[in-house]
């Protein structure tokens, strides 16, 4: 553990001190609990207008297509809030006086904090298409966003999605499951390519069209028709086709959400500001989440970070900050996953979508085209930089590991078994991923033995 | 839903009309003959002559008959009784029989014929229904619409269907009277597997059975690509097909007692019960084998298999009870109950079942050595309200009647006294754990509600723990569905099996106390 300067430096300290967290998103709940874990005489408050106790963002999709109900994507029960006295105040935030160090609410009276943490999230883009405030027009986010889809598809018999993104495919499949026809119109040459090499959006985008979707690449959105009402009626492609539809999906990625603190004395730039340590230039104000924007960004890190995993990381390393003195964020190796359609993807360390040498890269892809297997690596020193696989699962803490410690990229085929974190019962690749390896570098490489395995037919001598 | 699918589905409920028909069809005629057939020399001589009002009289339903013999026979006890003439009293129970034989008409004339076109019909209805399932759909778990189904979340028809469910149940156990045109009907099948006319248990066996091969079709669908859940699901169809149908009635026709051998002591209650010690000893080396490897099983192959592998290896992959919920009981797994207090209860009755089928079957041991003396009207007792709380209405009635109320494994769950014997091995000393990947979990949920044992799997996989619970049977349905690949169903060394901190979140600033 480093340590940084002192607490009394840092933030209020002071026993009885009023924390309040606005948004209760994984970023500002992670806070909260750690915060409690560390602290047991704070007084915490949670602030939220979307939903009154915190829910699985991602999950907001299985609600949708009916694999859950709204309470299964609460990860934790009604009680837990109160037993660990975190007090949830469901409300918007109006305006925030620094000064005073007090928030308006919407509705009910304003609320002083000590200490305050905005974890506001993000919102969707909107790239000022004509007729994009249309009704039946949206992005997907919010709860409120998800009860609009619901309204908005209830009568649909066609539905067009813009953006070729995580969101996009999870709107798409969406859409399917309530045999809704959707056309995808997806601007790059391939699936999600700004971030997917090319091998890899290429398998995305078949699987698209194993789907039945009208996946269009190449193909951009020039406006949104209305049909007279103020509701969609059709969209109209740059190249001048019209597509009819009586809804549309905009998922062209999210920006930090940050219109309640835009004009304030809060430093913002895309999102809000934040040091090493989650500070903003106010004392005692903390961004973390989707909103906050480091002015140092950790190596190899993106000034704004969207994903669940950040939020996490930002919610426990604030917690720790507020409680014990501040440290400075240091993220371990980049992680990520997703899921499109049927095929898992995850990702370990940084595999960009192009690459210059001294990087190389090996790519396995099983012949049924659903399962491959990439890895980076520096040429001369052979170390891996990362790894991304589709189809198949492999394990955290052996790439954590293995990134950290500057593993070998033939140290980790050798030991692919090791890494792998697939079914039992499932297919083994490891011999066809090898043999691969080899004829592309021309290496002699072989499988490290699997440890003898304690079964009881071992036992019985078999 | 393509035209084959519809028309399995019409069959299906055609034939389900049909077989609920048959109850009320055909007329009741109990003569001399019948009577002798079915009842024991010296209870002949009585009853031919406390029944002659009813012998040769035609009822037109099977309600009049049993109301009018039960009438007569108890008559006659009372009488007996008031006398105390207790040796004379008939305490064997020919209902059931009796109404058997005496169903006279449509159903008594056409067994095969209706057979085929009830259950034989509707078991193809369903598989016409089900084998074009996800035709021209590339592979993965489908969820669709689960929460918006009647069916499959409480609505008006998962509800009727489980208060029929239930009614079934309740017939079977206690008014098995009220539906001899059904055992009527699986007649030929009896007659050709152990030469005996169908009882009430043979024609639930033989639904039963059916019911997990056919569902165990749809969950070959439901899951194709996926090996674990397809070789599970093989395996419980193998299971209850062979050991829990056909090898039992073989061994009737052998003049051997009826025996499930994978059945194990305590959910089979009755293995240390007078009647079943005393048959399985004087039945030769079949009948000392069945002896010797039911106790083995208790004490030698529920600890190592569990050691080795977790409670699965039975729960989920043998087990016909749990074969049962595993595939007819599928649809309705998301219905467990996920909060902590439902833990707490499922904790205190489980265990409770337990110390109940240990106690009971102490008493009946100590019974047998003592001679059958003191011990004898207690546990007389215990056997009944045992059989009666737990054997009928909790396994029957509660456990497969509640699953489109409260999910497939109420009856694992909450009482189930192997499963409870079976937890305390894997939750203690087992190699069998749920792995978790890291950081990746998102919290989603899809682990926790089609969770069939109510295990909050979220709760240990966002925060990067192993699941070590007594109570799961290790179906894999959660790692089956985690959309993120973070659940692994492992056997492992113990040491770190219940992991603690430091837990893996990618973050580096500081060390995470979960």
């Amino acid at each position: 553990m480093k340590e940084g300067k002192p607490i009394e430096a840092f933030c209020v300290h002071s026993k009885a001190r009023h924390v309040v967290i606005i948004g209760n998103g994984i970023a500002g709940v992670t806070c909260a609990r750690h915060l409690r874990k560390r602290d047991s005489t704070s007084r915490i408050t949670i602030i939220s207008g979307e939903t009154e106790h915190f829910f699985s963002r991602t999950a907001l999709m299985y609600i949708y297509m009916g694999h859950m109900k709204f309470e299964h994507t609460k990860p934790y029960e009604d009680w837990f809030w109160e037993k660990n006295r975190l007090s949830l105040v469901h409300d918007w935030v109006t305006h925030i006086d620094f000064d005073k160090k007090e928030l308006q609410l919407k509705t009910q009276d304003p609320l002083a904090y000590d200490i305050l943490v905005l974890a506001l999230g993000s919102q969707s883009n909107m790239f000022g298409w004509p007729g994009q405030d249309l009704k039946g027009v949206q992005g997907l986010y919010s709860y409120q966003d998800l009860e609009n889809m619901e309204a908005s598809t209830k009568t649909c018999q066609k539905a067009v999605v813009v953006g070729g993104g995580l969101i996009g495919i999870e709107m798409a499949e969406m859409l399917r499951s309530r045999n809704i026809p959707v056309t995808f119109l997806v601007r790059e040459q391939a699936f999600w390519d700004n971030v997917l090499p090319p091998q890899e959006a290429e398998l995305v985008g078949r699987h698209i069209r194993e789907h039945h979707f009208d996946l269009r690449l190449g193909a951009e959105l020039d406006k949104i028709i209305d049909d007279g009402t103020g509701q969609v009626k059709a969209v109209v492609t740059k190249d001048g086709e019209e597509i009819a539809c009586q809804f549309v999906g905009l998922t062209v990625g999210v920006s930090p959400n940050i219109g309640l603190v835009r004009d304030t004395q809060l430093g913002i730039n895309k999102g809000i500001l934040v040091d090493e340590h989650f500070a903003t230039n106010i004392p005692n104000v903390f961004a973390i989440g989707d909103c906050a924007e480091y002015r140092t960004p950790p190596p190899l890190r993106r000034p704004v970070e969207q994903v669940w995993y950040t939020g996490r990381m930002h919610g426990e390393t604030l917690a720790h900050n507020l409680t014990q003195g501040p440290v400075p964020y240091q993220p371990g190796p980049w992680f990520n996953s997703a899921k499109f359609l049927d095929i898992e993807y995850q990702t370990y360390g940084l595999v960009p979508n192009k690459w210059e040498e001294p990087v190389v890269s090996f790519y396995w892809e099983h012949p049924d085209g659903k399962k491959c297997l990439r890895l980076l690596f520096d040429k001369n020193r052979r170390q891996l930089q990362g790894v991304n696989v589709f189809g198949m699962r492999l394990r955290h803490a052996f790439f954590d590991k293995a990134l950290r410690r500057n593993v070998t990229v033939e140290e980790v085929i050798g030991k692919l078994q090791e890494a792998n974190f697939d079914p039992e019962f499932y297919d083994r690749h490891y011999a066809e991923i090898l043999q691969r390896f080899n004829q592309q570098f021309g290496t002699s490489l072989q499988l490290q033995k699997e440890k003898k395995r304690k079964s009881l037919w071992a036992l019985l001598g078999l | 839903m393509k035209i084959i699918q519809k028309v399995g589905l019409g069959l299906f409920w055609g034939a389900l009309l049909l077989f609920n028909a048959l109850l009320f069809m055909g007329e009741f005629r109990l003569t001399d003959e019948k009577l002798q057939q079915v009842t024991s020399e010296p209870h002949y001589e009585i009853l031919r002559h406390e029944l002659a009002p009813v012998l040769n009289k035609t009822y037109g339903s099977s309600f009049a008959f049993v109301s009018a013999f039960d009438r007569y026979v108890s008559d006659y006890n009372l009488k007996q009784q008031e006398n105390e003439q207790w040796n004379r009293v008939i305490w064997d129970d020919y209902t059931f029989a009796a109404t058997k034989v005496a169903s006279e008409g449509l159903v008594a004339q056409n067994k095969l014929l209706l057979l085929l076109l009830t259950i034989g019909l509707g078991a193809i209805g369903a598989l016409l229904n089900l084998l074009p399932k996800y035709r021209g759909e590339p592979a993965g778990i489908k969820h669709n619409g689960v929460m918006f189904s009647s069916n499959k979340s409480r609505g008006i028809i998962g509800i009727t269907l489980g208060v029929y469910l239930i009614g079934l149940y309740v017939l079977l156990y206690w008014f098995p009277e009220y539906i001899v045109n059904w055992a009527l009907l699986v007649d030929p099948l009896s007659h050709m597997l152990s030469g005996q006319p169908a009882s009430q248990w043979f024609l639930y066996g033989t639904i039963y059975t059916l019911a997990i091969l056919v569902m165990g079709v749809r969950m070959f669908r439901k899951y194709r690509g996926n090996k674990y859940q397809l070789l599970r699901t093989s395996s419980v169809m193998f299971f209850q097909l062979s050991f829990a149908f056909l090898i039992p009635e073989i061994l009737v026709l052998m003049n051997k007692p009826w025996h499930d051998f994978k059945n194990i002591w305590p959910l089979d209650y009755t293995f240390f019960y007078n009647y079943r010690v005393e048959g399985m000893l004087s039945s030769g080396s079949i009948g000392l084998f069945m002896f010797i490897s039911g106790i083995l099983l208790i004490i030698l192959g529920v600890p190592l298999l569990t050691y080795f592998y977790g409670k699965r290896w039975y729960c989920s992959w043998v087990c016909g009870c749990g074969g049962l919920a595993e595939t007819a009981g599928d649809p309705y797994r998301h219905l467990s109950d996920k909060s902590l207090s439902a833990w707490k209860i499922e904790r205190w009755m489980v265990h409770s079942v337990l110390v109940f089928a240990v106690v009971m079957t102490g008493v009946t041991i100590a019974n047998y050595f003592s001679g059958f003396g003191l011990l004898g009207q207690w546990t007389d007792t215990l056997h009944k309200w045992y059989g009666f709380l737990i054997g009928a209405a909790f396994a029957g009635v509660v456990g497969v009647g509640f699953y489109p109320l409260m999910g497939n494994r109420v009856w694992c769950r909450f009482g189930c006294p192997l499963a409870a014997y079976l937890g305390i091995v894997q939750r203690f000393k087992s190699r069998f754990r749920i792995t978790t990947n890291g950081g990746q979990c998102i919290s989603c949920g899809n682990c926790s509600t089609y969770c069939e044992m109510g295990i909050d799997v979220r709760w240990y996989a966002q925060r990067g723990q192993n699941i070590v619970r007594a109570s799961c049977v290790g179906c894999g349905v959660c790692a089956s569905v985690c959309p993120r690949g973070v659940l692994k169903l492992e056997n492992g060394p113990q040491q770190g099996r219940i992991n603690d901190i430091p837990i893996l979140t990618g973050n580096e600033s500081i060390n995470m106390l979960s």
